[in-house]
């Protein structure tokens, strides 16, 4: 009894009232879902239409469920540190609980929210916008999900479970050594991370073949539509970049585990070469997730201004820039290193670089509005408020670039309002954005414009009081990540308003929580699938789609051109004869995608805590999944016209 | 959000940053004003542009405001804004290199008077000072005399670390196994903040300490009174210093010789034995300048050893 005892007390995290009510919590929320499921008899219906399925519209529905979950816990960590830090000599939390949750904050709102909503907006948007049925390896792809889920499952366990890791979003050693950290919590982010990250590799793979093969006819390169030049430019990232990161983790899990020296301090091993490694993959990483907002302000400026998007060529030649030059620019992480003159003016440089493709596109969209006619949608709004947003983010970028300043910026809140105001102002905005504009595409049915403008609101200005005054708590020597600071630094005041606008942002999230409840139970069912008036393909079928998306492929002539079809159809010019319908050549689902992540999660759980009771049944369940898929042939099927034309009738109410 | 922006900006002139008292922190505020000015070129037109184009070419029924919704490109028009930002980020770039050679932390001062050397070294969870030249140390406060260059050699016993003091300049890391340098000075007396503005572990946020700037004389004094009034610092109890935990201030008169140089080789690998360099051929404390010296340019003393 005594030695269970004692397990219990270093297995689960204990002795915090926070962390307490929250395992409370999570133990109520599972024993009601398991109910709910069970009383509504729903466990074979969550089975077949969503754990197995290969759908590329499914798949992309859980992505954002999920992030929009992962949002929630990277919020409230937010909140608990803007609380703690609210007041000098705060005692809300104790240093080593603070540390943790700024860890988690970092991991989680990159990792397990930026990464999964934007997949999540490829999943959704990609087929549908190229005109294909499916993404290339849709087994593949729900693979990528299912690894994804359970290394965020894994990595958010940590809270209640052995504890978090503590050593910061991208664990430098010798902190995040065996030495420096000797619990688990390490464990934890390497598993959950590596885990993931194999699905967003696959993910990149999956889309880079998906645009560069499944276009429909006549969509070459350069009349594809600006969301997918940028997913592809972003996808192209993903495959140079997170084979680092999983090589540098799998590095740093050599020397916790087995005790090797790659980064250690005695032995030969070396830090630096850890934050070399990180900020090569971690660099490209914040461009993966912008490129993509990039990719949606583009299809959303133009659709709401009713005019083609300006400068297209620049538009596409911009994001490719970027992409690489991404690669070139991680040394700006530590220029206060002592790299030397020459190294640090090198990275500067490149870095500035980057601003230049960066200023070309906010011209091309403020001159894709201009002569335009602007409708104020919610889409719209948080695309015209992300302008000033990322500009003003984006000079402070270049200041920061500028190596000896940096050596006053470095590790300040500067360095914390900058990078909070691109990835908010920047990506988060951009996710916003396109997670209102695509909705109706997902659910047949819009968002509630009134309360989606309330969220608007709330976040925009809670944005600006929250991070303004961060940038001169910077410029006052408030350094990241202290827990406390005393009294008569004088920091006091911008604390506190800065922590009331973290709060406005989270009411601003709770009114988007609303806004969908709302939402799903009162809208209007939206029947024209184009409720926007859009431009692109994705928007020339019902909504949502069918499981199969395009009866019949269509046939691309223009850029945007479901916009030039309808210009067509108004001109009176009648529409090309469709082609006869075929059967249509489907993926079959497949539960081994689930199964083989669950059993990652198993060996991850086990490498965490070094139990090989775990890791061998884990791995071995991986290899047998592997197995039993390589002598699967009986993978596909097809649907008959006669379902095809069915389907259609019903969607299109007798239109077609 | 623009008021806020404009109030908070009228505060800035009290921000550490911008209230320099040395020759480095004043070239680095003078740095970030030319890079701040050269945004704000930018800034804003653009947001002036934003602004007009989103409230004319708004969808109102009545609006007067041309529309062409096929005007999707304009060779001039590029051009024209490709070559902005090239243009301003061209000058920036020019300015940045020669700064970055100017600024580059470990060249030295330029000044009549000779540099003091102070070595550092961030442990888990406080700042050991050491004075060689004057044989005492302290922990978690300095006292430099004014007007003089320091010339800062800074390593660390545990996780790294960065030394800042933002109104005398920069930040630069603090690394196990490598001895960076950073020249800093002080103009005038006074008490300046500093802190290790790195995360090292759980009691990081403590790690903050004040560096008093006096007249030389008074630095005299006060090497004199930390001489007269306390106990030398040992092996021992540099190792118990080492041991995690915050500090209060302290200070020493005397510190072990040789220990800055044997803290920054502690992890060099003659193929042997990792602490080789104990013993009978304990280099001289100047060595640690020399090792400083070879280490200044980023050189890994473990690497520089293979």
């Amino acid at each position: 009894m005594d030695t269970i005892k004692q397990f219990a007390s270093e297995f689960f995290v204990t002795g915090d009232p926070l962390i307490l009510g929250a395992q409370v919590s999570i133990g109520l929320t599972m024993v009601a879902i398991v109910f709910v499921l069970s009383y509504f008899r729903k466990w074979g219906w969550l089975w077949r239409e969503w754990l197995t399925t290969v759908d590329h519209k499914r798949i992309g529905i859980m992505y954002v469920i999920c992030s929009i979950l992962m949002l929630f816990r990277g919020g409230v960590d937010a909140l608990l540190m803007r609380t703690q830090l609210a007041l000098p000599g705060m005692e809300f939390l104790h240093a080593d609980h603070y540390n943790q949750i700024f860890t988690t904050h970092g991991v989680i709102m990159i990792l397990f929210m930026a990464m999964p909503l934007m997949f999540g907006l490829f999943n959704i948007v990609i087929p549908l916008q190229i005109g294909a049925r499916d993404v290339a390896f849709p087994f593949l792809n729900s693979l990528s999900f299912w690894l994804f889920f359970w290394g965020a499952m894994l990595f958010n366990m940590s809270f209640v479970i052995g504890g978090s890791p503590d050593a910061g979003w991208l664990a430098y050693p010798p902190l995040s050594g065996l030495e420096g950290s000797p619990g688990v919590g390490q464990n934890f982010y390497i598993w959950g991370i590596q885990i993931s990250g194999i699905g967003s590799l696959m993910t990149g793979i999956n889309f880079i073949v998906t645009i560069l093969k499944m276009r429909a006819p006549g969509m070459g390169l350069m009349k594809m539509p600006m969301f997918t030049w940028s997913t592809l430019a972003s996808c192209l990232t993903i495959i140079l970049a997170f084979p680092i990161l999983t090589i540098t983790l799998f590095l740093l899990f050599m020397d916790r585990y087995f005790g090797a020296h790659f980064f250690t301090l005695d032995a030969g091993g070396n830090p630096m070469m850890y934050i070399n490694l990180i900020w090569m993959w971690g660099h490209p990483e914040v461009y993966i997730v912008i490129l993509p907002a990039f990719g949606i302000f583009s299809e959303i400026v133009s659709t709401f201004a009713k005019k083609t998007l300006f400068g297209y060529k620049s538009m596409v030649f911009a994001l490719m820039s970027i992409s690489i030059a991404s690669f070139f620019t991680w040394a700006h992480h530590f220029f206060t290193m002592g790299s030397g003159a020459n190294v640090n003016a090198f990275f500067a440089v490149t870095t500035m670089i980057i601003a230049i493709p960066t200023g070309v596109k906010i011209f091309n969209w403020l001159f894709t509005m201009y002569r335009g006619r602007i409708k104020f949608t919610t889409p719209m709004m948080w695309t015209i408020s992300f302008i000033p947003c990322f500009v003003v983010g984006g000079m402070t970028g270049v200041m920061l670039s500028v190596a000896p300043a940096d050596f006053q910026f470095h590790n300040s809140y500067f360095l914390i309002a900058h990078f909070h105001q691109v990835l908010i102002g920047g990506v988060a905005f951009g996710f916003f954005a396109g997670l209102t504009y695509w909705w109706p595409k997902m659910f047949g049915f819009k968002l509630h414009e009134g309360l989606g403008k309330w969220a608007f609101w709330l976040w925009n200005i809670g944005f600006y009081v929250c991070f303004m005054p961060q940038y001169f708590l910077g410029l006052d020597g408030m350094t990241r990540r202290m827990y406390t600071y005393d009294f008569d630094m004088g920091w006091g005041p911008l604390n506190l308003v800065s922590t009331v606008g973290g709060f406005l942002m989270g009411i601003g999230f709770l009114f988007q929580v609303w806004q969908i409840a709302h939402s799903i139970k009162f809208m209007q069912k939206d029947t024209t699938g184009d409720p926007w008036d859009g431009r692109t393909l994705e928007w020339s079928i019902p909504s949502p789609a069918p499981l199969y998306n395009f009866a019949t492929v269509p046939t691309v002539s223009e850029t945007d051109d479901w916009w030039a079809t309808k210009q067509r159809r108004a001109a009176g010019v009648p529409d090309a004869p469709a082609p006869a319908l075929e059967p249509i050549h489907m993926p079959k689902h497949s539960g081994i995608p689930f199964v083989m992540s669950f059993f990652w999660f198993v060996a991850g759980f086990g490498f965490v805590f070094d139990w090989l009771h775990f890791v061998i049944p884990g791995l071995a369940g991986v290899a047998i999944c592997m197995l039993v898929r390589s002598f699967q042939y009986d993978t596909d099927y097809y649907i008959p016209v006669d379902e095809v034309r069915r389907t259609e009738a019903a969607l299109r109410g007798g239109k077609a | 959000m623009l008021l806020l922006t404009a109030a908070l900006l009228t505060g800035c002139g009290d921000a550490m940053v911008f209230d320099p008292k040395g020759p480095i922190a004043a070239q680095q505020k003078d740095l970030i004003y030319i890079s701040m000015l050269l945004c704000v070129v930018i800034l804003v037109p653009v947001l002036a542009l934003t602004a007009y184009i989103v409230v004319r070419y708004r969808d109102r029924k009545d609006s007067d405001a041309p529309y062409e919704p096929t005007w999707s490109h304009n060779t001039k028009l590029e051009i024209v804004w490709w070559a902005i930002p090239i243009i301003i980020i061209a000058i920036l770039a020019v300015v940045t290199v020669r700064y970055t050679h100017a600024l580059e932390p470990s060249k030295p001062i330029v000044s009549e008077k000779e540099e003091l050397v102070i070595q550092v070294t961030s442990l888990d969870w406080k700042w050991l000072f050491q004075y060689p030249e004057q044989d005492i140390a302290t922990v978690n406060y300095l006292y430099i005399p004014e007007d003089v260059p320091v010339r800062f050699e800074l390593t660390s016993d545990a996780p790294m670390n960065s030394f800042w003091i933002p109104q005398l300049g920069g930040q630069i890391y603090t690394m196990s196994g490598m001895a960076m340098t950073l020249y800093l000075q002080a103009d005038e007396p006074g008490v300046y903040y500093g802190s290790g503005a790195n995360f090292s572990g759980e009691h990081f946020a403590d790690m903050t300490f004040f560096a008093t700037a006096v007249p030389q004389d008074e630095f005299d004094a006060w090497v004199e009174q930390v001489k007269s009034t306390s106990e030398p610092l040992t092996v021992e109890g540099y190792d118990e210093l080492r041991q995690p935990g915050t500090s209060h201030v302290q200070q020493f008169a005397g510190i072990p010789e040789g220990l800055f140089y044997d803290i920054v080789t502690r992890y060099v690998v003659d193929g042997q034995n990792p602490h080789a360099g104990h013993g009978a051929s304990a280099p001289e404390a100047e060595e640690a300048s020399d090792s400083a010296d070879a280490a200044e340019h980023g050189h890994d003393e473990s690497h520089a050893a293979h």
